[in-house]
């Protein structure tokens, strides 16, 4: 092994290095066992950065102006120097397309392939949501077929009309997707049983308006008589595509791509952590492994932990470029501290990770990429040690107390609490606001009620009864969303037309 | 198993399309930007991109979020000396009152949207829905007219353009390049062969060897092609643009005491509103820089703009060089013909009918199109009587009052509204 001639030995790059080093790194990616989709890696230039950016990085997509809007700002950006472009940008397909930018030097070429063609595309591959949500092997296809879709619509209703409808549909975007699988269907039994007791609730909650405002007895009969939707739906754009009276099948169709798209993204948006981490487990030790066998040489490591220490730099929270946790920092991390419970455990260790300590790390990572997301991710694998190197600590932001409270901090008292914080931040289902069809008004105006069951006292937004407004569009009737407390009761209420009721 | 493409041919404008759209999609707001650059930019700026702000509010793509309120509690890495229990006082960021996940993602806040437009966006939102008289008749010229002309000769092309000449030269020079070995070579053989058969007894074996070696000699330069392909030439012609539209904008500007600072830069600005607009619709413009005040004078354009002059005022003088130069130098069936005239109304009053009679008789049948704007914030004098009584005449004739630097850009837009023309 000692004998090996280095790969390169300037920082210039050619597409024939550029297949050397992707060579070697698969050769190495595969002693590790790592399973990944055929990789097709692309050569672009700063440009085309700048316009797969403003695509949502996907390779082809139908045409709106908030796209417009994205190249706009990051050209602005970019151009003025405030902000560098990605090294990379990888696609969910299959094969798993990267993008390379030209302006690379090899050492970066390599650092990329390592990062988003074996750790992402690995990733993408074996991961629990991605394998149950997303279709790798047919997103391309299916981007071509929405563009081709929307454009034949717009040259049909003219391009006004369907950027009116795809501003109403983006609004909702993230309640586009179905965040549980659909349960498995019940026995008839259990069904009856849960039916039944669905309307004693109902009843109960009935009973509850009867009391406050009476004008509703009416009504309440004919809520109690036959509800609609059944059981509250969490996916609103299927709810709407299904059920709003008044689209056209075309708008259907819209509305269908529009969620499918928000359905491909979501597990991105929940693997944000693990997935970076990932890669940059990954592309850490590939390229260590390439140094290791003397096919890279010492000024290709000093580069390239130059550029690895950039991507995994956490930024103290007083530092004036301090933004929030960097994912990257985090996911790397944990992978990098899971595998030192597996290699070298210490009391503590065995005590948090009896189950991984001191086993096979190789196959440890490989378990947890499967199969967890961030939250889980977070709430499993945490260790005190990462705690303690990273001092993460909790901020209480109580709007019922006049002080900001330190919560928890990285000793004893504090690691078990800091962990369950931080799965909790990650958990969408806290982040977004917690919003479900409610109900119809079958029998009478068709008015569209909507539910925010409230997280920790949290309001909407003032941008909801903008959106509020798209929902109105789309729904065709009137519509409200009720914000609801943790104890049932309405604290706020948002109509449009705004007076409606 | 890994595929590398070079994606990097494939062009850059992906997003075309989608800017094209943001940028409909804002046009009204851009367009306001627009006008307030013009009304204050300097004018050799006035060439230039512009950057275009935006109000967030009118931007934003509005989205389900979460309002301030509640409880929530987060993470925060780096912590140097806090103890649990600590607590402190709430910062007071009362400036980024929810404005969802656009306030974030924009990395500025609730502040307004800025982008820059490119110098031809600028203009072009500038010039829209405005247009010359008589382009429409001129139309059809925009499309760039090209003109065959000769530029030597060339290995390749259509047989339409054989060269004989060079091609029988070029051949004749490969024939005798290639074939000078082997005449050499024959002549002595033949020379060889005739010295064997005056030998005597006959060496009949040499003979033989002589006359084959003769004969494959013969035959290779037989070989030698007369004419092979690399000899054709042909004749090269390039595409060379005519440019058909070509205009002459006349820029005449009284230059009198009377016309100070301030008048003086509200008619460049008019001018070079003009001249970009002519710019943008023809391949090729002369400019004809004219300042009068009792006389009459060609002038460059520095020296239009910037010098200073005093004096009294003959408009006529001005009339009759513009004349005089479309006499001699821009026959108008060549040329559109442009006259913009800027004045603030001075004029010797005995002179103004003779502008009239000059403007009706000899400049405007040679005219596409003459405007006249006048600065003056005061009543109007003779000259805008006189020229009120052209405007009757000529459809092709325009003149307006401008009072000052903000009015301009309508005045401007309203010389030049888009007219059809039979």
């Amino acid at each position: 092994m000692s004998a090996n001639e280095p790969i390169s030995t300037n920082s210039e790059w050619d597409f024939e290095l550029i297949e050397r080093y992707d060579q070697e790194i698969a050769r190495i990616a595969k002693n590790f066992d790592l399973d990944t989709y055929p990789n097709q890696i692309e050569v672009i230039t700063a440009e085309q950065m700048l316009d797969a950016y403003s695509s949502v990085g996907m390779p082809i997509n139908y045409h709106h102006w908030s796209y417009g809007k994205q190249f706009v700002h990051s050209e602005k950006n970019y151009r003025r120097g405030y902000m560098g472009l990605a090294y990379e940008i990888v696609i969910n397909s299959n094969p798993c397309i990267a993008y390379l930018m030209e302006e690379n030097t090899i050492t970066l070429q390599a650092l990329v392939i390592a990062h988003a063609s074996y750790g992402h595309n690995s990733f993408f591959k074996n991961n629990y949501l991605f394998k149950s949500w997303t279709n790798a092997d047919s997103i391309i296809d299916y981007l071509v077929f929405a563009r081709k879709y929307i454009n034949n619509c717009e040259n049909k209703y003219g391009f006004e009309v369907v950027e009116e409808f795809l501003d109403a549909c983006h609004s909702l975007m993230n309640y586009g997707v179905d965040r549980y699988k659909r349960p498995p269907k019940l026995s008839l039994r259990e069904e009856s049983i849960r039916q039944k007791l669905r309307e004693e609730y109902l009843q109960s909650q009935v009973n509850d308006l009867w009391r406050t405002i009476p004008k509703q007895a009416i009504d309440e009969q004919e809520s109690t008589e036959q509800r609609f939707p059944a059981e509250p739906q969490e996916n609103i754009l299927y709810f709407l595509e299904k059920n709003a009276p008044l689209l056209e099948p075309w708008q259907r169709e819209i509305l269908r791509i529009v969620r499918k798209i928000s359905q491909y993204f979501y597990p991105q948006k929940q693997t944000k952590v693990m997935n970076e981490g990932w890669a940059c487990f990954w592309h850490y030790h590939l390229i260590n492994q390439l140094y290791d066998e003397n096919l890279v040489t010492d000024d290709f490591m000093i580069e390239f932990a130059h550029h690895h220490t950039n991507v995994v730099y956490q930024p103290p929270f007083d530092s004036h470029f301090y933004s929030g946790l960097n994912p990257y920092t985090l996911g790397f991390n944990i992978f990098m501290d899971i595998k030192r419970i597996c290699v070298d455990p210490t009391d503590e260790d065995r005590e948090w990770f009896p189950d991984i300590a001191g086993k096979d790390w190789l196959e440890i990572t490989d378990f947890a990429m499967r199969n967890f997301k961030d939250e889980s991710f977070i709430a499993q694998y945490l260790s005190p040690k990462v705690i303690r190197d990273m001092k993460l600590f909790t901020v209480l932001d109580d709007d019922s107390k006049d002080n900001l409270e330190i919560s928890a901090i990285h000793n004893d008292a504090g690691y078990q609490h800091v962990r369950n914080t931080l799965s909790n931040q990650y958990n969408l289902a806290n982040h977004e606001p917690n919003i479900q069809v409610y109900a119809v008004d079958v029998k009478g105006n068709r008015s569209l009620t909507l539910r925010h069951q409230q997280h920790e006292r949290m309001p909407l937004a003032q941008s909801t009864s903008e959106v509020l407004k798209h929902l109105h569009y789309l729904w065709g009737f009137d519509v409200h969303i009720d914000s609801v407390t943790s104890d049932g009761k309405i604290a706020q209420s948002y109509s449009c037309p705004v007076n409606s009721n | 198993m890994s595929r590398v493409i070079d994606r990097r041919p494939n062009g850059k404008n992906k997003s075309a399309v989608n800017r094209q759209r943001f940028i409909n999609r804002f046009k009204k707001q851009i367009k306001k930007s627009v006008e307030k650059a013009v009304s204050k930019r300097s004018i050799t700026d006035i060439e230039k991109g512009e950057k275009i702000n935006i109000p967030a509010k009118d931007i934003s793509e509005p989205i389900i979020s979460h309002g301030k309120g509640g409880s929530r509690e987060m993470i925060h890495p780096g912590n140097n000396d806090f103890m649990t229990g600590d607590k402190f006082k709430r910062p007071d960021n009362s400036k980024s009152e929810d404005q969802g996940s656009e306030a974030s993602d924009c990395g500025e806040g609730a502040d307004d949207f800025g982008f820059e437009i490119s110098r031809e966006e600028f203009l072009e939102i500038f010039f829209e829905d405005l247009s010359l008289p008589d382009l429409v008749k001129k139309q059809i010229s925009k499309i760039p007219n090209f003109k065959m002309t000769r530029a030597g000769i060339t290995q390749d092309g259509t047989p339409t353009n054989l060269n004989i000449a060079r091609s029988m030269k070029s051949a004749l020079g490969r024939r005798t390049a290639l074939s000078s070995p082997y005449k050499k070579k024959l002549a002595r053989a033949e020379r060889e062969l005739e010295e064997l058969k005056q030998q005597d007894p006959i060496n009949k074996e040499q003979i033989e060897k002589y006359s084959n070696k003769i004969k494959i000699l013969k035959k290779r330069l037989k070989s030698i092609p007369f004419l092979d392909n690399i000899d054709l030439k042909y004749n090269n012609r390039i595409k060379h643009l005519v440019p058909t539209t070509q205009a002459v904008m006349f820029c005449l500007m009284d230059v009198s005491g009377s016309m100070d600072e301030m008048k003086k830069d509200i008619a460049k600005r008019f001018f070079i509103l003009l001249y970009l607009f002519l710019n943008k619709n023809y391949e090729h413009i002369e400019l004809v820089f004219i300042r009068h005040h009792t006389s009459a004078k060609e002038v460059d354009e520095q020296e239009f703009f910037y010098s200073r002059e005093t004096g009294g005022t003959v408009v006529s003088s001005a009339l009759e060089l513009m004349h005089k130069v479309i006499v001699d130098r821009f026959p108008a069936s060549e040329w559109n013909i442009y006259a913009a005239q800027a004045s603030d109304g001075d004029n010797w009053n005995a002179d103004s009918p003779h502008c009239r009679d000059l403007i009706m008789s000899q400049i405007m049948p040679h005219l596409q199109h003459f405007s006249y704007v006048e600065i003056m914030p005061r009543h109007h004098q003779s000259l805008w009587e006189m020229y009120t009584e052209l405007k009757k005449n000529f459809s092709n004739f325009d003149m307006q009052k401008i009072d000052n630097r903000d009015e301009i850009y309508p005045v401007f837009r309203k010389l030049f509204k888009r007219q059809q023309y039979a």
